[in-house]
């Protein structure tokens, strides 16, 4: 597939911000840590600006933006659809919550702002669901077609949201910052075992072929001719093709920058305090160049099933 | 209804006339134009509602050329139009043809990836992703003659491979040569069920083929040196 860079754009910003916005929200409300009101107010603005860019970046993959807004009608059949509906639900809920902890004096907040705090969690948490899930519903291509899709999706955005909120708490000089850190290095270590068995997983070629394909089962069958001289839609939107060594050397990045450097970062984060901003940031940026790679390769090694029509043995 | 095609492999001589054919009747039709990209330069592209493919079966000698025209296949589980968000996508329930709203497209080219058959193709001028209709302008249109009111591709192919009629049917003419000739769906494994069926070549005795004699010193520098000169 063809690696849309306002697609990736999108699931990263967006991503983040909603994992930042949950944690925020749950630790905030369930009391396992203590914040200040301002605090919680910077990171709010900071998870709605990276939602939001990440919803006007999607917009740009539109071949004709003009009709975006009907994409909310198909609710009861579109993934697509749904992820729409849930981010647009997402913005009153968080609202009203951050207008609640605005009103407060220190930050306790009542039952109706924490009520519309976790309705903005779980709405949350469904747009991340139903993001993985567009991916994850498409049978033509096996590399997303699996539950590990959504499931990488969300844990994705716990991660990065986390490494974000260390690096809010850590500007704000916070004493539960060795709590977070602790979370967050849960947090990355299950997010990387999910990709790793996502990795190993798509080593498995579907059950599609060019002998299906074509209803030749007996014997080979090889591509003659595609029957166009130049490029079509097709190839340039599935075709897309990489060198094996360029995959694995991005591999390599993803587990280095997205997992590996920030937990070690996020260690060092907890135990020296006098460094601990610098380390934040340093993880959250290293780990957003690893999640973009990450990203990436999403689209660049899955293998959509019409390249059996155009010389494709396998996907 | 259950309206479709039939494409006999067996007598499909991979000529591009129903592609042809099928691009000239739709640029003007209801889903038109089908855009061209740069028809006059060096690498000519566009939107094409019918691809043909050519492949080989079996190893040589016993090997045969299949030519594979492939449009919309129109199928009774059609992902492309669940998966689209705006409701541009949908699948009439009167006679099972697929059809794509202009009007509401957003270009988001998620059908596209839903396809399995290649058969969406977004028109970059447009905007929109358009596909095979089945001639829905023509095959309904009154003022045609009887025999005329079939999809383009079907009436152009000069081999008689395309068949277009109603699955629904069993004494129809497609559900009978399905029936007799073992047409088979393409990619069944992935469960669209594609409404379109393919008959595969009939089995027949293989045809002798000659070696190409090799050829003498004085040709191949005589071939090497008209070549030269060409140039």
């Amino acid at each position: 597939m063809h690696p849309a860079f306002s697609v990736i754009a999108f699931t990263v910003s967006s991503g983040a911000g909603f994992g930042l916005y949950m944690l925020l929200v749950m630790a905030h409300v369930f009391g396992f840590l203590t914040m200040e009101r301002g605090t919680i107010i910077t990171a709010t603005i900071l998870a709605m600006v990276l939602i939001i860019a990440g919803l006007l970046s999607s917009t740009q993959h539109l071949a004709n933006p003009k009709n975006a807004w009907r994409a909310f009608f198909r609710f009861r059949t579109s993934w697509l659809s749904r992820e729409g509906v849930f981010a647009v639900l997402f913005f009153p809920f968080a609202m009203l919550y951050l207008l609640g902890v605005f009103l407060s004096d220190t930050g306790s907040i009542g039952f109706f702002t924490k009520l519309m705090g976790l309705f903005g969690v779980m709405l949350a948490f469904a747009t991340l669901f139903s993001q993985g899930m567009i991916y994850g519903c498409l049978k033509t291509i096996k590399q997303w077609n699996t539950p590990l899709t959504p499931t990488n999706y969300i844990l994705l955005a716990f991660a990065t949201g986390a490494l974000l909120f260390n690096l809010l708490l850590a500007m704000n000089g916070h004493e539960s910052l060795g709590m977070m850190g602790g979370i967050t290095l849960g947090l990355i270590f299950i997010a990387m075992i999910a990709k790793g068995i996502y990795y190993f997983w798509i080593r498995t070629p579907s059950s599609s072929s060019i002998n299906t394909a074509t209803g030749f089962a007996r014997g080979k069958v090889r591509l003659l001719d595609v029957g166009h001289t130049a490029g079509t839609f097709l190839t340039e939107e599935f075709g897309y093709k990489t060198a094996k060594g360029q995959l694995n050397i991005l591999k390599v990045v993803v587990f280095a920058c997205g997992f590996f450097i920030p937990f070690l970062l996020t260690t060092f984060m907890v135990v020296g305090a006098s460094a601990a901003v610098f380390s934040a940031l340093l993880a959250f940026v290293v780990a957003m160049v690893g999640i973009t790679a990450e990203r990436w390769l999403f689209f660049a090694e899955a293998r959509h099933v019409v390249n059996l029509y155009h010389g494709a043995q396998r996907t | 209804m259950k309206l479709g095609l039939v494409v006999d492999l067996d007598v499909c001589v991979g000529c591009h006339a129903c592609a042809v054919s099928c691009k000239q009747w739709n640029t003007s039709g209801t889903t038109g134009p089908l855009t061209d990209y740069a028809p006059y330069d060096e690498d000519p592209s566009g939107v094409w509602f019918n691809r043909v493919r050519h492949f080989e079966v079996g190893d040589f000698p016993n090997s045969k050329t299949v030519n594979m025209p492939m449009s919309c296949m129109h199928c009774e589980q059609a992902d492309c139009v669940d998966v689209c968000p705006t409701g541009a996508s949908y699948k009439r329930a009167e006679d099972g043809i697929v059809l794509i709203d202009q009007d509401k497209c957003m270009g988001c080219n998620y059908c596209s990836w839903a396809c399995p058959y290649g058969a969406r193709e977004l028109d970059r001028d447009t905007g929109t992703m358009k596909k095979c209709t089945l001639c829905v302008d023509r095959i309904y249109d009154e003022s045609l003659n009887e025999i005329d009111r079939q999809p383009s591709c079907v009436i152009t192919c000069p081999a008689h491979a395309r068949h277009f009629g109603d699955f629904d049917d069993p004494n129809s003419n497609v559900s009978t040569l399905v029936r007799e000739r073992g047409g088979h769906q393409l990619m069944p494994e992935l469960g669209y069920s594609p409404t379109n069926h393919y008959l595969p070549p009939r089995i027949m005795k293989p045809q002798q083929t000659a070696e190409t004699p090799r050829k003498s010193l004085i040709s191949s520098v005589k071939d090497w040196v008209n070549q030269s000169v060409a140039r």
